[in-house]
């Protein structure tokens, strides 16, 4: 290998480990605040990036039918509720993020041709399309669960996991696609080819970050999801309710994903499926940072997008195997660096 | 200060009315039809022994249980589904047994997070409630970037309350603030517990120690088993060879 | 006869099966089999065990792949490979299971689905393997002599490994060690403190399900005559882990109801999907995905338990009745007034806080110590440290004349030492009897291939007739058979005593025995304890009702702050001004 080919594949590595990263940020954002480990992150990746792609063929995305079907769901399941317990005031609202918002972009999309709108307004268009369904998928999966075991919640997890391949499968059938680069422009670094593509998903994943840490550390809302990571109890006591952090965060993990999905779109051929296996090697990013540490899950991502590119040169066939039986020495290291105390559930 | 006091309410105003109050574990009652009410600006302690049902009763009030029999906050008739969130917009803290302050985050962010719910409804006043509160405790404005985790047993206690008052409470529920404390520090707390009164906020004060609670307090109750066993005024309560009884089980002895 | 009339029935339909129905059908029947075998391995991982693991179709490979690879190259006898098959997966399943277990419950699942994606990857590649085409002509099995080459007469040899797999699986857990298997699933540190040790329990039920897989695999490969990497996938892992929930997760029938229902449904869907949607494609995991969810809303046991309860006849949830058995061996007493526990200069801490600081402490043969102290005072923190349940960070603890300081729990209850906990921890489902016996783990010894086998019946009568014994002892003979969770709060109480007395201990730990109990039950449970006093046992008692303690302690310990501040008889601690002033608390003020 010569330092061009080195330089190439490194290249690769950081973007596809960027968004790995992003992923890793999300997965254990989610498990810090509610506790499930969220298989059905790389879903999102793949309806973000099928989502651009079916309106950049001018098509109307199916998953405006899931954003429809999901928003009538929470609306009954809600609604019953509020008209029972007599709280009319909340019902507006309910209507307005349920309804009112997937029939308006129902109606964007059939009022406008997708097809020729420009790209900002394309990429827009598919994260409000797929970033709501992140809240709406928690209230229906998950939150009558709310006090099951992590073990339940990840079973959920699966089922969500599946269902949403199968809708995948539905929506953008068993063709790939792959949308067109953002940018042609290319730069030489050391004699190889440095992509604008390249720079573009790690200077995006950076701001993002940036942004997430901003939220964290700056504004209320953000500490008040870290306050429910670190103490429940503590949480509620301020008003600060498991649901609320729990759409909040379905939220921003939905938008990371979507995010990442149009990313990576222009780079790989996605297919309704590709989202699991680039949420799980988020996941092992994840595992390096034991669910825990968001700069390690990060680093750990980055490691693994890295590792992926390297193994591809000398065994493209085993690329996977090698990326997923990475994760056997790093449970092995994480088992034998913590003790842990047994959680006693149920 | 004055901002603490809501100022709608009128002086002696019943604030908390609890009638016949039941919890069960699954199949064990825990509480047996426990009644007492509190006005604002007002103390109203309830001591006992361990295992009688103390923390029991306040986790009830602030809704973390499930409960049985009539509750009526601020005038208003409660239903059967509470929730602590909903409890917390209408003014009703509690400071637990255990703090539960959240350990990694500053002094600062966790007094912060005490409004949140001000916060999100609109009340954009937390700085000048974080003003308010740093001069009860003048301590935690010395602390405000250090992290919760690593304050002495003492500044956690004034924390939590610090966190509480900065929902601006219409009721304030305190579960043992002595626990664990030194007895000048105890002194300390008490003294604010004490001036905190004349700020309008009625306060539920659940105690062990009998002495110090009673000190403070105007009305008390003497919870044994789940079971209100004796109550009247504080001061009447103290001189009462019954509550000793009560604590180190003599009575049957003697 | 009654109680197995549906299991006869049952086993005759299976038996006429092939001879009546077509050849469409018994070949469905042969994948339910197949599949039932898997799930009943996961009804005993997860329904059971509370682990889960999404790569067990990775472990059907595993024994299917290697079969077909050695019979095929190297001619190897089915049966033979069978084992290798077995011996290979069950190494696999304890290398991950080793790195897995020691940290929280769902790294084993994570560990799993990267397991499981590697080996389907792996299949797929390596050449020898076939890569993605597989590898074909692998030979029929004969049984005796019978070859069993079409569909039908493979049948019978699924079936019969189903109905062994299902009835070894009931075997195990109503046994010795599958108490301490259902003790795992909120029960891990109670199980600990009566001696199970709880990781290598953990590792032998994934083991279990591992090989159960595996023999599936092998079945699959000789049914098929070939194989490739498509049916050892991820999705077919996470199918399995549905057929065990939606069937039932915690029933061994659940697992045959469940790859029964999802196969059958499959079939249909399969059809029936594609046309309505004017699509081909694998639709019905929607359906799957979403009835999943709903299941785990609506019905967390999944369906066999909704089928039971329509059923009139209930199953029998463990024994029901006690054998005459030979009493076990009882352990040598110490003498009276020797000194059992001494636990000097004993400091905890957690994190900065200080719990216990240097507390001193001991118990003598024959005697109560009660330890007393207001609320947080470090009570229970300071059992912990003895128990070894949580243990000291400094200062020396010795029982017995020996140092524990590097024991765990199930170390010290084999020494004689048994506690029972503050909050309660019982396994509700599970009858007092059962709970009980938990108590009486370390007295028995045979292990869990002998109870699949049923080769422990003369030991695990004597462990129920000692646990029955020490029941009767506690005065809750009429409640022995009922779910311990049934019981009130109180009698809880007294079921873990039961339990700790199950494991002949010759020191008792008690953690607030008399809470919740009513005036004449406080009285009987003085008596039972003067008894077992008189009897040279030594018992430690944390306990809030002074009336109580005060009537029944030899001595007493009083802590505040997490230190000692008084120490003698009832008489002498309660004129103790110091001890009135923790309780009743001072102001310096106070008038």
């Amino acid at each position: 290998m010569d330092l061009q080919i080195f330089l190439l594949l490194g290249q690769d590595g950081v973007t596809n480990g960027a968004i790995y990263a992003l992923l890793a940020l999300a997965l254990v954002l989610i498990f810090a605040v509610t506790r499930i480990i969220f298989i059905p992150q790389g879903e999102f990746v793949a309806y973000g990036a099928l989502t651009l792609a079916s309106l950049q063929a001018g098509k109307i995305p199916g998953t405006v039918w899931l954003l429809l079907a999901l928003g009538l769901v929470v609306i009954v399941l809600d609604g019953v509720q509020m008209l029972r317990e007599g709280r009319y005031g909340k019902l507006p609202s309910l209507l307005i993020f349920n309804l009112g918002w997937p029939l308006l972009c129902a109606a964007v999309l059939f009022a406008l041709p997708p097809g020729d709108l420009p790209l900002a307004l394309q990429v827009l268009l598919s994260l409000l399309l797929v970033v709501p369904m992140g809240p709406m998928v928690y209230r229906v999966a998950y939150q009558p669960l709310a006090g099951a075991s992590v073990l339940v919640l990840l079973i959920v997890s699966v089922a969500v996991h599946v269902a949403m391949i199968g809708l995948g499968l539905l929506f953008f059938g068993a063709e790939g696609s792959r949308t067109p680069a953002f940018t042609e422009v290319s730069f030489e670094l050391a004699g190889a080819p440095l992509q604008g593509q390249t720079l573009l998903v790690v200077a995006a994943s950076a701001a993002l970050i940036a942004g997430l840490y901003f939220f964290f550390e700056r504004t209320l809302y953000g500490k008040a999801l870290r306050a429910t990571a670190m103490n429940r109890t503590g949480a509620r006591l301020m008003g600060i309710a498991p649901t609320l952090a729990g759409k909040l965060c379905f939220t921003l993990a939905a938008a990371i994903g979507v995010f990442s999905g149009i990313l990576i779109a222009p780079i790989t051929t996605i297919y309704y499926d590709s989202g699991f296996l680039i949420g799980l090697k988020g996941f092992v990013g994840a595992i390096i940072g034991g669910l825990a540490s968001y700069p390690v899950a990060a680093l750990g991502a980055l490691l693994v997008g890295l590792l992926e590119s390297y193994s591809s040169f000398w065994a493209s066939a085993y690329k996977e195997v090698i990326v997923f039986t990475m994760i056997i020495p790093v449970l092995l290291w994480r088992s034998l660096t913590t003790r842990h105390v047994e959680e006693e559930e149920e | 200060m004055s901002h603490v006091i809501p100022s709608h309410l009128h002086d002696h105003e019943v604030i908390l009315d609890v009638r016949d109050l039941r919890v069960a574990y699954g199949k064990v009652e825990a509480l047996h039809g426990v009644s007492l009410s509190i006005r604002r600006g007002e103390i109203a302690t309830v001591i006992g022994p361990n295992g009688a049902g103390k923390t029991t009763l306040l986790s009830a009030l602030m809704g973390l249980l499930p409960a049985s029999g009539e509750i009526v906050y601020m005038g208003h008739a409660q239903g059967r589904e509470r929730e602590v969130e909903a409890l917390v917009r209408q003014g009703m803290t509690l400071v637990p047994e255990k703090r539960e302050l959240f350990a990694e985050m500053s002094v600062e962010d966790n007094l912060l997070l005490g409004a949140f719910d001000r916060y999100r409804t609109g009340h954009r006043d937390h700085l000048e409630t974080l003003d308010e509160v740093f001069e009860w405790f003048p301590r935690l404005e010395e602390r405000r970037g250090q992290l919760a985790g690593t304050l002495s047993g003492g500044e956690r206690q004034m924390l939590a309350m610090g966190r509480a008052l900065m929902a601006k409470p219409k009721l304030l529920m305190l579960d043992e603030p002595s626990l664990g404390l030194a007895p000048l520090i105890i002194k300390e707390i008490f003294r604010i517990i004490g001036e905190l009164k004349k700020t309008g906020v009625a306060i539920l004060l659940v105690e062990q120690n009998a002495r110090a609670a009673l000190q403070i307090a105007d009305v008390g109750y003497v919870l044994e088993t789940g079971e209100v066993t004796l109550s009247g005024p504080s001061g009447e309560l103290a001189a009462d060879p019954r509550v000793v009884e009560a604590y180190l089980g003599f009575g049957k002895k003697h | 006869m009654m109680r197995h009339l549906p299991l006869i029935v049952f086993v005759a339909l299976l038996g006429a099966g092939p001879l009546l129905l077509p050849e469409f059908t018994v070949t469905l029947l042969n994948y339910i089999g197949l599949y039932a075998i898997v799930a009943v391995g996961l009804v005993l991982l997860t329904g059971v065990g509370g682990l889960t693991s999404f790569g067990q179709a990775a472990f059907v490979g595993l024994g299917a792949y290697t079969t077909a690879w050695l019979t095929t190259v190297y001619g190897v006898s089915p049966w033979l490979t069978l084992l290798i098959g077995i011996a290979l997966t069950a190494a696999v399943a304890l290398c991950l299971g080793f790195i897995t277990l020691r940290m929280g419950g769902h790294y084993l699942p994570l560990g799993t689905i990267a397991w499981g994606i590697s080996l389907y990857f792996l299949f797929g590649n390596v050449e020898f393997l076939g890569g993605h085409t597989g590898i074909t002509g692998i030979p029929t099995v004969s049984l005796f002599g019978w070859e069993l080459k079409s569909a039908r007469e493979f049948y019978y040899l699924i079936w019969l490994v189903v109905l062994l797999a299902m009835l070894s699986v009931r075997n195990l857990l109503d046994s010795r060690v599958g108490r301490s298997i259902r003790a795992l699933k909120g029960g891990a540190v109670m199980a600990e403190a009566m001696g199970v040790n709880t990781p290598q329990a953990k590792i032998v039920i994934f083991l279990i399900a591992a090989v159960l897989a595996a023999i599936s695999g092998w079945l699959y490969a000789h049914l098929q005559r070939f194989v490739n990497p498509t049916p050892f996938s991820i999705n077919q892992g996470i199918e399995y882990l549905f057929m065990a929930v939606i069937g039932g997760v915690g029933h061994v029938w659940g697992a045959v109801l469940g790859a029964g229902l999802i196969t059958v449904l499959k079939q249909w869907l399969q059809d029936f999907l594609p046309q309505l949607l004017g699509q081909s494609g694998n639709f019905e995991i929607i359906v799957f995905g979403i009835a999943m969810v709903l299941i785990l809303q609506r019905a967390r046991d999944g369906l066999w338990p909704v089928i039971l309860r329509r059923l009139p006849l209930r199953s029998a949830g463990g024994p029901r009745q006690l054998v005459a058995a030979e009493p076990l061996p009882r352990r040598a007493r110490p003498a009276p007034g020797s000194v059992l526990l001494d636990a000097s200069e004993v400091t905890k801490r957690f994190g900065g806080l200080v719990a216990n600081n240097r507390m001193s402490l001991s118990v003598k043969a024959g005697e109560v110590m009660a330890l007393i102290g207001p609320n947080g005072a470090g009570k229970s923190t300071m059992f912990n440290c003895v128990s070894a349940v949580n243990p000291a960070t400094e200062g020396k603890i010795a029982f017995l004349g020996e140092s524990t300081v590097d024991l765990v729990s199930r170390d010290i209850a084999r020494r004689g030492m048994s506690r029972t906990f503050q909050h309660v921890k019982l396994l509700g489902q599970m009858s007092v009897l059962e709970n009980v016996a938990i108590g009486a783990h370390l007295r028995g010894r045979q292990g869990t291939l002998a109870a699949a086998l049923r080769l422990d019946r003369g030991e695990e009568a004597r462990l129920l007739a000692e646990a029955a014994q020490q029941i009767e002892r506690v005065g809750l003979k009429e409640q022995m058979f009922e779910p311990a969770g049934s019981l009130a709060l109180g009698q809880q109480r007294i079921v873990e005593i039961a339990r700790a007395l199950a494991s002949d201990p010759c020191l008792l730990l008690l953690d607030e025995p008399a809470a919740g109990l009513r005036y004449l039950e406080k009285q009987a449970l003085a008596d039972l304890l003067r008894k077992l006093r008189s009897e040279g046992m030594g018992i430690l008692l944390v306990e809030h009702d002074m009336e109580f303690v005060m009537g029944l302690a030899d001595r007493i310990v009083v802590m505040e702050f997490g230190e000692k501040i008084a120490e003698g008889t009832p008489a002498e601690i309660q004129s103790n001004p110091r001890v009135l002033e923790a309780y009743l608390g001072g102001v310096e003020s106070a008038a």
